[in-house]
């Protein structure tokens, strides 16, 4: 008992420093890093959202990159065309991307496993183009220019440590969100779902109903995600939004950890200081040891960063079974009656 | 009349580079269960090691011959050495691990051989023939003859002879296959490596008609998959003809469409993917089990 | 010397054992079973000497040491394994299956005839040899499974409950073709059975297995007509 409460004060100390950092960094860094940190905010939330599809609802998506689009193009037009403040645009793009996920999720319902990630992959290819063909909307590939927001007067902060503190507030509030989402019934519901749809089914969860609110709400985030990452540069365009985006995202999930919410954090961090898409010889050494971590990481560490904890746990329970008394095993004998 | 035709040849040739990526695609995933989404960027670096060997100054056919080679030595090693550890294992887990291949071989091909484009030389030349009055090129039909003698040699291999026949058993059943002796290891291996011999053909044929870049498989893996899902994933034969249908699909559509024009033709394979997996999800040939995966 | 000499196999899955080091011999020619309940370990017992599970002990087969080699390796050794439930290979043909079944030959030349041979035992599949396996009935698909077996030149058969799910005449059918092709073909049969009164009848030898250990073997003649066995051991 007493261990794992040690764990919980372990954790909860974890993240008041992972608090403390995040709130001294801007402080400390130069501008171009601080709006580095920024990004990775926005890139945490989307991939968060990921992760409560794939990790907790289990349904694969190669296509989130379109929802981040999406986000980012609703709000970067609401600014430029109609004038909105961009603070008000972040809850329009969440509620469209909300919309469009939802959409997807329709026909994602009759489609499992690899040909889920099949359509989702045509998802991803697809948004560049039909971005650029909607020009007189999202001027095309020229892109559209987006002014940065400037620090309000009263607040003392320069312009990018205000943006950093913004989206962190954000962040902070989606990561806390999505946490109590998952440790309730809906998490269990989903969790479910992954596991064991038929299970789930007669146990009378509504899997149309989890399924698809599952896509609406990852799309959501990812498109809250697209319109705060688009803030810092000011600037974006078909090419911001690569299929190497949604590639990121689901790597992201894998390095911080399926299932996990703060695994969210590691991952971001991993896909915006390490390149995924090579434009020269310097970053392409770095894909191949991108590539190279992914692979390793699905051999040693399936459960991403947040797992290791889990790993450790398994192997210290598993050696303490191999030291069971007989009478343990001749119980298992008789449960795998079936087998022999 | 005659724009129609060549349209329709054009589509044919095009179809058959999808439909031989496509094939590649549909010999793992019958043996191995694995959709190989790094099937492509394969296919690319062998192009590139054929590139190198034209560089040094082999004929084409040979520096050809010596990529088939090597390839499919390239292909059983990466089923040994990156895939096997994982097989049977979960969905979302291969997802990845052919994504972090997919990146580790893009990013690999970018630092040996750099980012420019550069040209390939066609098997066939440039000339046109000229057949009722329509000017088709050499190359189309080239092309389309090419798959068609690999589908055949295929045929053959898996249908009358002993590897064949091991190949189809470990694909279907590997545990029966152990027990009368087949070395279900050694099968995949070289499984893999016929596909990453008929990707890397794929790919020469690819870069001769288009041009040569680390980038330049991207475009065509998921014209591949929609080949590929529209014939059935586990049958060679849909992916050929699924290749021909999108290929003639996507150059009626590009042509004659307007909405669609130029650089909305990859809504052709996204809308064919989506339409066989919600109306017929095993595609035109592929079996059962196909569905359920 | 036996052909088959197992000493002290212990065998499981995972963290959990199932075999608790048994030791048991097959002589050459001889058909012998081996009996018990559900989950005493009787396929177990057969994977084990495949070499499809986890195992530790002796095994020694014309008095060589198989006990680490994989399935392949097995096979090899001219033991031919028919696992529970068949393990037909569904999507190829009635003669693609036989065809299969002879993989580790490397003569080639017999196997036509060989083929016929097996059309012999079973005349019924003869009719059937271009059909997929699959749709073949579970009586028909026991017998491709044998046929199967019998391509690979076995000196050693294994059959892992060959009357499940069959019919009591089809059974009784099976069993006088086996012990026909134990005699015709020199195979010693190592047959795991639950319906037990069936088998006894035709075997040589017979061991009870229960929660994985040997808690009897003898004659079969003497365990079929021993009522006091039957009832304690065999259910009857």
């Amino acid at each position: 008992m007493s261990s794992s409460s040690r764990m919980k004060r372990f954790r909860l100390a974890g993240w008041a420093f992972v608090a403390v950092v995040a709130i001294v960094l801007p402080f400390f860094l130069g501008t171009y890093r601080v709006g580095q940190f920024t990004q990775a905010l926005a890139l945490a939330i989307a991939v968060l959202g990921l992760n409560l599809l794939v990790g907790y609802s289990g349904q694969i998506s190669l296509g989130h990159g379109a929802f981040f689009a999406l986000g980012a193009y609703v709000s970067a037009i609401l600014i430029v065309d109609a004038g909105v403040p961009y603070l008000l645009t972040l809850p329009i793009a969440l509620a469209v991307c909300a919309v469009a996920g939802f959409l997807l999720g329709l026909p994602a319902l009759r489609l499992h496993g690899l040909y889920l990630a099949l359509v989702t992959l045509g998802v991803a290819i697809a948004a560049p183009q039909i971005i650029k063909r909607a020009e007189g909307l999202t001027g095309g590939t020229q892109g559209l220019s987006v002014d940065r927001p400037a620090a309000p007067a009263w607040i003392g902060l320069a312009d990018d440590q205000y943006l950093y503190f913004l989206t962190l507030v954000v962040t902070a509030v989606m990561f806390l969100l999505a946490a109590g989402l998952v440790r309730g019934r809906v998490g269990r519901a989903l969790i479910a779902i992954r596991e064991n749809e038929i299970a789930a089914k007669t146990m009378g969860v509504d899997l149309a109903r989890y399924k698809t609110g599952a896509f609406a709400v990852s799309a959501a985030y990812a498109g809250l995600g697209g319109a705060l990452f688009t803030l810092p540069i000011g600037f974006l365009a078909p090419e911001s939004f690569p299929l190497a985006l949604s590639f990121g995202f689901l790597a992201a999930i894998v390095v911080g950890g399926l299932a996990t919410i703060g695994g969210a954090l590691f991952g971001a961090l991993f896909i915006e200081f390490v390149p995924v898409y090579a434009a020269d010889v310097n970053t392409a050494l770095a894909g191949v040891i991108y590539g190279g971590v992914l692979i390793l990481f699905m051999y040693l560490l399936p459960g991403g960063v947040m797992g290791i904890r889990r790993q450790i746990a398994a192997r210290r329970a598993a050696s303490q079974e191999q030291d069971a008394p007989a009478e343990k095993q001749r119980t298992e004998q008789v449960k795998t009656a079936g087998q022999v | 009349m005659e724009r129609f035709v060549q349209v329709l040849i054009d589509g044919l040739a095009t179809g058959s580079l999808y439909g031989a990526l496509a094939l590649a695609v549909v010999l793992i995933y019958r043996s191995t269960g694995i959709v190989n989404f790094a099937q492509g960027e394969m296919a690319m670096f062998s192009t590139f090691i054929a590139w190198g060997l034209l560089q040094a100054g082999l004929p084409l056919l040979v520096a050809l011959l010596g990529t088939l080679a090597l390839s499919f030595v390239a292909g059983m090693v990466i089923e040994r050495v990156i895939i096997r550890p994982v097989e049977g294992g979960e969905v979302l887990t291969l997802v990845i691990v052919t994504l972090g291949l997919f990146i580790l071989v893009n990013s690999a091909a970018g630092w040996i051989y750099g980012f420019n484009t550069r040209s390939f030389p066609s098997l066939f030349g440039d000339e046109r023939l000229d057949i009722a009055g329509v000017a088709i090129p050499v190359e189309s039909l080239g092309i389309v003859a090419v798959l068609i003698a690999v589908v055949g040699i295929l045929f053959v291999v898996f249908q009358r002879t002993k590897v064949g026949l091991a190949m189809r058993a470990v694909a279907m059943n590997p545990e029966s296959s152990r027990l009368v002796g087949v070395s279900v290891g050694r099968t995949l291996m070289i499984g893999w490596g016929v596909a990453a011999l008929v990707g890397a053909l794929a790919g020469a044929l690819i870069a001769a008609r288009l041009f040569l870049d680390v980038n330049f498989m991207g475009g065509v893996l998921i014209y591949s998959f929609a080949a590929a899902t529209l014939g059935g994933f586990d049958s060679p034969l849909g992916a050929v003809l699924g290749g021909w249908i999108i290929g003639i699909a996507e150059g009626l559509a590009g042509t004659y469409v307007g909405f669609i024009g130029s650089d909305l033709k990859i809504l052709v394979p996204l809308i064919a993917i989506l339409v066989v997996l919600l109306v017929r999800p095993t595609g035109m040939f592929g079996s059962a089990e196909v569905a359920r995966a | 010397m036996s052909l088959l000499e197992v000493e002290d196999l212990e065998a499981g899955y995972g963290p959990v054992t199932v075999l608790r080091g048994i030791s048991f011999e097959v002589d050459g020619g001889k058909i012998v079973t081996v009996l018990g309940p559900n989950g005493a370990g009787k396929t177990t017992t057969l994977r084990a000497l495949s070499g499809m599970v986890r195992r530790s002990g002796t095994i020694r087969f014309d008095g060589e040491e198989i006990s680490g080699y994989s399935p392949e390796r097995v096979a090899r050794q001219a033991i031919a394994h028919v696992p529970e439930g068949r393990g037909t290979f569904t999507g190829l043909s009635v003669e693609e299956n036989l065809k299969v079944g002879a993989y580790v030959r490397r003569e080639r030349d017999g196997i036509g005839d060989d083929i016929k041979r097996c059309f012999g035992y079973f005349p019924r599949l003869e009719e059937r040899r271009g059909q997929l396996a699959g749709s073949l009935s579970g009586g028909e698909q026991q017998m491709l499974a044998i046929g199967r077996a019998l391509m690979l030149k076995p000196r050693l058969m294994l059959l892992d409950e060959p009357s499940q799910g069959l019919a009591p005449n089809l059974t009784r059918e099976l069993f006088a073709i086996l012990e026909r092709i134990a005699r015709d073909e020199g195979v010693t049969l190592l047959i795991v059975e639950q319906n037990a009164n069936l088998v006894l009848r035709f075997a040589d030898y017979a061991y009870v297995l229960e929660a994985g250990a040997i808690v009897l073997d003898g004659d079969a003649e003497k365990i079929q007509s021993d009522e006091g066995i039957r009832r304690s051991y065999l259910g009857v």
